[in-house]
């Protein structure tokens, strides 16, 4: 280094340490708060340190869900996010790499006009054509199902782009060799492209799955019936009623369910997330 | 979803492989899905509301008339929807400027050759998977006027807390859980910023006698400052959009509209229904600011391609 650190260390060192306890107090909080009575919680006397009642919420959170409402169990609201975010990620996934392989491997009228088509909805975000889009799902009878909830976020012009980018790296003498080789479209994607595309592809996946998992307008909308929700929609629903009535180690319990999941994937598969992100940003 | 959407950089090469496939049907085949998903749910809807933006309806619904501009002289006559974008704007900067001024800060600490940067790193990163809704409930848990942990604190330091009355301080709240929630993302971007730097450079400036200090202002900070603009208008965008799960979580847009946005307004105006051409109006307003800020961010990359 330029020149020599020691006490530049230390401090560099303890706000590094600050700067993770502001990011990590509120979901140590969280988390602790689903570990303790209710009652204590509701009084504003609530202990730093894990209490006793970890497993009993835990329990009814993903089997029962709230007592005061009707609200379904929190496991039905993780599958439905599962689902849906993996009906996204891999969604997307597929209808772009092969649009983008046409786009690039095949010369046909209208093909820069389809690109185009295709690119412009990176400007149309869900937000802004919201009820529209509701009234075409709903006169095609897609409210609270799983493709009612998916299809309409699976068009992504940014995994097209990155597939094509990425396909316009691929050496041309590949197309030869495998067409040497008597191989058509089909096994040149197949046992050639697909290979390679592989960390991209992952690397996608894991941005994907974690703004699928996230989404939270477009369900609000189209879920009405309470064993379609996701966890993120159920959440807001069990704040819903007066201060006195939310049970907060539940919502709270909610709450990390609903963190540990994308989290687990940013943290264990650091070097694709980051990749991944930086890809479809740039 | 919004926003995140971005393209690669090097979308300015049209060029196409050399040696390609002949096949007159299949290249239609492969585009089908993705073109059948973004006509059905983008072109169509967007079309929809354009021209119901430009469509009056009467009280009853019977009769529908083509009023050109009338419903955007209506939006934009009501100082409600003026009050609307000049919060957005405030709430945007607001979020933008706390979030990247803490990320970069960090970002600066992490970039030292320091025992456990790695570990840092993953420690700083992971809230970006939190979900802008779960971020508003935990803060909302923290800060709620009568059970809150920080809400306590501040009560016992005299102030009087309570963001159910007061507009200002539930603004405070969803800036505070908004930014929150985009360290991480600024942290990433910048930390990748950094270590794009040439260590040279810093060198240079350090023979020459420039201390740290003066050092980050004037050569870090020049030079970090493509990445700046870049994470600004994504930040904006990032507010502009994103923030929607947060209110609803913390505040509901309340109390008296203090924390109602443009997107937020659109749906609140859309779910109480009536005045769809009013709707519509809003809508394409705001795609109008999304297609602006978009323009924005890709002269900016063109820029840095050719850099």
């Amino acid at each position: 280094m330029v020149e020599r650190e020691g006490i530049r260390s230390y401090v560099a060192h303890l706000i590094l340490w600050i700067g993770i306890a502001i990011v990590a107090f509120p979901v140590y909080l969280a988390f602790i708060a689903s570990t303790q009575d209710n009652a204590a919680i509701a009084n504003g006397q609530m202990s730093l340190l894990p209490g006793g009642h970890f497993l009993e919420t835990y329990y009814q959170t993903i089997f029962v869900g709230t007592s005061g409402s009707t609200r379904e169990p929190v496991g039905t609201m993780l599958f439905n996010s599962f689902v849906m975010a993996m009906l996204i990620a891999l969604g997307k996934i597929s209808i772009s790499i092969i649009s983008a392989y046409a786009i690039v491997y095949f010369r046909f009228p209208f093909r820069m006009p389809i690109f185009y088509i295709i690119f412009i909805t990176l400007m149309l975000p869900v937000e802004v054509r919201i009820y529209p889009t509701y009234k075409i799902v709903a006169d095609l009878h897609l409210l609270d199902s799983y493709a009612g909830l998916s299809l309409p976020l699976i068009a992504s012009a940014t995994a097209t782009l990155l597939f094509r980018q990425f396909f316009m790296t691929v050496p041309d003498e590949l197309l030869e060799a495998s067409r040497i080789d008597g191989a058509g479209p089909f096994r040149f994607f197949w046992d050639t492209l697909l290979p390679l595309s592989r960390t991209n592809m992952a690397a996608l996946f894991v941005i994907l799955f974690i703004l699928g998992w996230n989404q939270y307008l477009w369900p609000l909308l189209i879920t009405t019936r309470d064993d379609m929700q996701t966890i993120v929609i159920g959440i807001r629903k069990m704040i819903t009623t007066t201060d006195a009535l939310t049970e907060w180690p539940v919502v709270m319990a909610t709450a990390v369910l609903a963190m540990l999941p994308p989290v687990f994937v940013v943290v264990v598969m650091q070097k694709l997330f980051v990749r991944g992100l930086v890809e479809t940003e740039k | 979803m919004a926003g995140r959407e971005r393209r690669p950089a090097d979308f300015a090469d049209n060029m196409q492989k050399q040696s390609v496939f002949q096949s007159r049907l299949l290249p239609y085949a492969l585009v089908a899905p993705q073109l059948a998903v973004v006509l059905i749910f983008f072109y169509w809807p967007a079309g929809q509301a354009l021209l119901q933006s430009f469509l009056l309806q009467d009280a009853f619904g019977l009769s529908t008339s083509f009023v050109w501009f009338e419903n955007y002289r209506d939006l934009l006559s009501q100082p409600d929807y003026f009050a609307a974008i000049l919060r957005t704007f405030v709430f945007s900067l607001a979020i933008a400027v706390s979030s990247l001024s803490l990320a970069l800060l960090l970002a600066v600490m992490a970039d030292k050759p320091l025992r456990g940067a790695a570990l840092y790193r993953t420690l700083l990163i992971w809230p970006y998977a939190v979900a802008p809704p779960v971020a508003g409930v935990l803060w909302v848990f923290m800060l709620n006027p009568s059970l809150g942990i920080l809400a306590h604190g501040l009560r016992a330091m005299g102030v009087d807390w309570n963001p159910l009355l007061d507009g200002d301080q539930a603004a405070m709240l969803i800036v505070l859980a908004a930014a929150w929630k985009q360290i991480s993302y600024n942290f990433l971007f910048f930390l990748a910023g950094l270590q794009g730097i040439p260590k040279s450079v810093m060198e240079a400036a350090a023979i020459d006698g420039a201390r740290p200090m003066r050092r980050f202002w004037t050569v870090t900070f020049p030079l970090l400052s493509p990445t700046i603009f870049f994470l600004l208008v994504v930040n904006i965008v990032y507010a502009f959009f994103d923030t929607f799960g947060i209110i609803d979580t913390m505040t509901r847009g309340g109390p008296a509209k203090a924390t109602e946005t443009l997107v937020y307004k659109v749906y609140v105006d859309g779910l109480l229904g009536g005045n769809l051409g009013g709707s519509a109006a809003q809508s394409v307003i705001l795609m109008i600011i999304v297609i602006g800020l978009t323009a924005i961010q890709f002269r900016f990359v063109e820029r840095k391609v050719n850099y």
